[in-house]
C-alpha cells in the first residue's frame, strides 16, 4: 500500500517535471546562485574582486555580536515591522471585510481597483509624494489650517511616524488582498446560521469570521513583516535623523564603504532572526488558524 | 536532446556577453565619472565628438569604492576615469592607472602649479592625474534665515537653528567636519573623542541628513532648513541655475577642500582619444560654458578661471588668497580609517534614536 503511494507520487513528479522545470531553473539561476555567492562572501575577509588576498573568516558575524549598535538597530527594525503589520491589520482587515461581504458587482470592482492602484505606481514616487504631504507647509498642513478655526502646526516629515505612514501605505494592499481572499471564501450561510442562533455582531466576528479568515491574516502579516524589517528606502527618505535602521546599515555596507562581506553577514543574521521568529510563531498561528 | 541545446544556449550567451565587453572600438572614448558631473553634458559631448571624431561613451559610479571596483573588474574597458586626488594613490598602487604624457595635453601647461604639483597625483616624477576642478565642502545658508551671513562654524550649534540644520550622510565628511569644528587637522585627527563629542552635540540640531544636491535644494525651496554643510559647486548651482536663496559660507575655522583629476586606466585602447578628451575637459571654453549653463566647481586651469567674469563666485570668492589660507585639502584615507569613521558615524546616528 505504502509502496503504491510512493510510486504513484513519483510518476506524478515525473510528469510534473517539464512543468516545474522552467520555474525551478529560473529560481536556481536568479535566486539560489546569487544567494549562495552572498553566503560565500559573508565568510570572506575581502571581496575577491578587489584584487587583494582574502581568506575565510567568521569575523563578519562576530562584528554583529561584538557591537551593541547592531542589536539596537535590529530590535528597532523588528519593532518597526510589528508596528507596521499591526497598522496594516487595523486598516486593511475592515476594508477587506467590506469588499468581500458588503459590496457586490460593479462597486466591488471599483473599490478593489482603488485598493490595488498604489501597486501600479513606483515605490519611490509614492514616498516622495508623502514627503510633499507631510512636511511643514505641505499639503496636509495647509489643508488642515485652511479648514480648522485654530492654528496647528503639522510637521511629520523626517520622523518615526512618517516612516510608519509611508510603510503602511506601501504594504496595506497585501493585507487587503490576502484577507479578501479568505473572507470571500467564508460561506454566507455560516454567518446566517450564527445570526439565527442568536450570536451578537461581536460574537460573530470573534467566533466565526476571524477564525475562518485567520490564514489570510497570517499570510498578510508574514508578507508585510519580513520586507518591512529589512526596509531601507522609506526610513532613509522619510525618517530624517531618526531614519537609521538595520536595513539602512546593510545598504551602507554595500554602497558607501563597499564592505560586501559585512553587509552579507548582516543580511544573513537578519534572515536567521526572521526565520526564527516565524518558526516560533508558527505553532501559535497554526492553532489559531 | 535537451542538454546539448542548453549547453549551446549557455555558450551563445557567454559569447554574446564577451562580445559586448570587447566591443570597445578604437575611436571610442569610454569615460567613467559621477553622473551629471560635466563629462556627460550633451552639448559638451557633441562639441568634442565634432572636433575630434571620437565617440564618447559614458559610464558612472556612485562611490569611489565602486569606481575602483569597476576599474579592477573591467581592465581595458575605460579610457578616461575621474578620480578624487585622495584616491589617486590607491589606484596608482594597484596599477589601475598609467602614467600620462602631459606633453600631449596642451592645456596642461595652464594648470595652476600648486594643483599640478600636488604630491597626490605624481609618483617617481611621472604624472598619474591631470587636475580638473576643485571645490570645498563648507557651509551654505538659507538667506531667508539670516540678516547677515554667519562667519563661524559654531552657527551650526546655535540653539536658534534647532531642528533646521542639515549635514550630509557621509561618515568621512562628517568626521572631517567635526575635526574642523574642534580645530584639528582633517588629515591627522589626534583627538577623535573631541570630534565625537562635538558631533554628538550637533545631532539634536539636525533636521535630516542629505545625500544629494536635490535633497538640499528642495529643503531650502520649502524653507525647512537654515544652514548645513554643502559643496561649493552645488551652492553655486543652487543660486545661479535654480535661483534659490542659497549662499556659501566659508567659516573662519576652515573648510574641507577636494581636488578631482582625470587619469588614464592601464590597458586603455584609445590613449590618444583619452588625452584629447582630458584636454577638452580642462579647456577654458568648455569650463566657461559649464559654469554659465549648469554651475561648476573651480577649474584647476588658471586661464579657465580667468575667463570667467570678474565677479563670478568661482573667481572672486574661491580665488581669494584669504580663503586659500583657511582650507585644508583632503589627503588619502586608509580603509581602516574609513571603517573607523563609519563605525563612529553609525553610532552617532543610532544614539540619536
Amino acid at each position: 500500500m505504502a509502496g503504491q503511494v510512493a510510486t504513484g507520487s513519483r510518476s506524478g513528479l515525473r510528469s510534473a517535471l517539464p512543468l516545474l522545470l522552467p520555474a525551478y531553473l529560473w529560481l536556481t539561476v536568479a535566486i539560489f546562485l546569487p544567494l549562495s555567492a552572498m553566503v560565500f562572501f559573508s565568510f570572506m575577509t575581502e571581496l575577491p574582486l578587489s584584487g587583494k588576498a582574502w581568506s575565510f573568516t567568521l569575523d563578519n558575524y562576530a562584528t554583529f555580536f561584538a557591537q551593541g549598535l547592531y542589536w539596537t538597530l535590529l530590535l528597532a527594525s523588528l519593532r518597526l515591522g510589528l508596528e507596521v503589520t499591526l497598522w496594516c491589520v487595523v486598516i486593511g482587515y475592515p476594508a477587506a471585510y467590506v469588499l468581500a461581504k458588503v459590496f457586490r458587482g460593479r462597486s466591488r470592482e471599483a473599490i478593489f481597483l482603488l485598493v490595488i492602484l498604489p501597486f501600479w505606481s513606483n515605490g519611490l514616487v509614492r514616498i516622495f509624494s508623502w514627503a510633499m504631504v507631510l512636511r511643514e507647509g505641505g499639503i496636509l498642513d495647509t489643508a488642515l489650517n485652511a479648514v480648522l478655526p485654530f492654528k496647528i502646526n503639522i510637521d511629520l516629515m523626517y520622523s518615526y511616524p512618517a516612516v510608519i505612514i509611508g510603510l503602511v501605505h506601501s504594504y496595506v494592499p497585501y493585507m487587503v488582498l490576502t484577507c479578501y481572499l479568505t473572507l470571500q471564501a467564508i460561506d454566507d450561510s455560516l454567518i446566517e446560521a450564527g445570526r439565527s442562533l442568536g450570536a451578537s455582531r461581536l460574537q460573530m466576528l470573534k467566533r466565526v469570521i476571524i477564525p475562518l479568515s485567520m490564514p489570510g491574516l497570517v499570510a498578510g502579516a508574514a508578507l508585510i513583516f519580513v520586507p518591512v524589517v529589512g526596509s531601507f528606502m522609506e526610513p532613509r527618505i522619510l525618517g530624517g535623523r531618526t531614519g537609521t535602521f538595520y536595513g539602512t546599515v546593510i545598504e551602507d555596507q554595500f554602497v558607501a564603504v563597499f564592505n560586501w562581506p559585512l553587509g552579507a553577514a548582516l543580511s544573513f543574521i537578519l534572515l536567521a532572526v526572521v526565520l526564527v521568529i516565524l518558526a516560533l510563531a508558527s505553532p501559535v498561528l497554526k492553532r489559531a488558524a | 536532446m535537451r542538454m546539448p541545446k542548453l549547453t549551446a544556449f549557455v555558450t551563445a550567451t557567454a559569447v554574446f556577453a564577451s562580445a559586448l565587453t570587447l566591443a570597445a572600438s578604437a575611436d571610442e572614448v569610454h569615460v567613467l565619472n559621477w553622473k551629471g558631473y560635466g563629462a556627460d553634458e550633451p552639448w559638451a559631448i557633441a562639441a568634442f565628438e565634432k572636433a575630434t571624431g571620437n565617440k564618447v561613451v559614458n559610464d558612472f559610479f556612485n562611490s569611489e569604492q565602486e569606481m575602483l571596483t569597476k576599474l579592477r573588474t573591467n581592465p581595458g574597458l575605460y579610457d578616461v576615469v575621474m578620480i578624487n586626488a585622495a584616491f589617486n594613490d590607491q589606484a596608482m598602487a594597484e596599477k589601475l592607472i598609467q602614467p600620462i604624457d602631459v606633453s600631449k595635453i596642451p592645456n596642461y601647461a595652464d594648470i595652476s602649479p600648486d594643483k599640478a604639483g600636488s604630491p597626490m597625483l605624481a609618483r617617481d616624477g611621472k604624472v598619474y592625474g591631470v587636475p580638473w576642478v576643485w571645490g570645498l565642502t563648507a557651509l551654505a545658508i538659507n538667506e531667508k534665515a539670516f540678516e547677515t551671513p554667519p562667519t563661524s562654524i559654531a552657527e551650526m550649534w546655535n540653539e536658534a537653528h534647532k531642528g533646521r540644520v542639515t549635514i550630509r550622510d557621509d561618515a568621512v565628511e562628517a568626521v572631517q567636519f567635526g575635526a574642523i569644528a574642534t580645530g584639528q587637522n582633517i588629515n591627522d585627527i589626534k583627538d577623535m573623542e573631541a570630534v565625537k563629542a562635538k558631533l554628538t552635540s550637533l545631532m539634536p540640531q539636525i533636521k535630516t541628513f542629505w545625500s544629494s544636491e536635490n535633497d538640499w535644494n528642495q529643503m531650502v525651496a520649502s524653507n525647512q532648513i537654515d544652514i548645513g554643510t554643502y559643496w561649493s559647486g552645488s551652492a553655486d548651482r543652487a543660486k545661479t541655475h535654480f535661483k534659490l536663496p542659497v549662499s556659501l559660507v566659508i567659516p573662519r575655522e576652515g573648510a574641507v577642500a577636494w581636488l578631482d583629476a582625470f587619469s588614464i586606466p592601464v590597458g586603455s585602447k584609445n590613449v590618444a582619444g583619452a588625452e584629447a578628451f582630458i584636454n577638452y575637459m580642462i579647456d577654458p571654453k568648455f569650463y566657461v560654458e559649464w559654469v554659465t549653463k549648469v554651475g561648476a566647481p573651480v577649474s584647476a586651469n588658471t586661464k579657465a578661471v580667468a575667463a570667467l567674469p570678474e565677479d563670478a563666485f568661482n573667481r572672486k570668492v574661491m580665488g581669494d588668497p584669504d580663503v586659500a589660507r583657511r582650507i585644508q585639502f583632503q589627503a588619502p584615507i586608509t580603509d581602516a580609517q574609513r571603517e573607523a569613521y563609519l563605525a563612529l558615524w553609525q553610532e552617532l546616528k543610532v544614539n540619536v534614536k
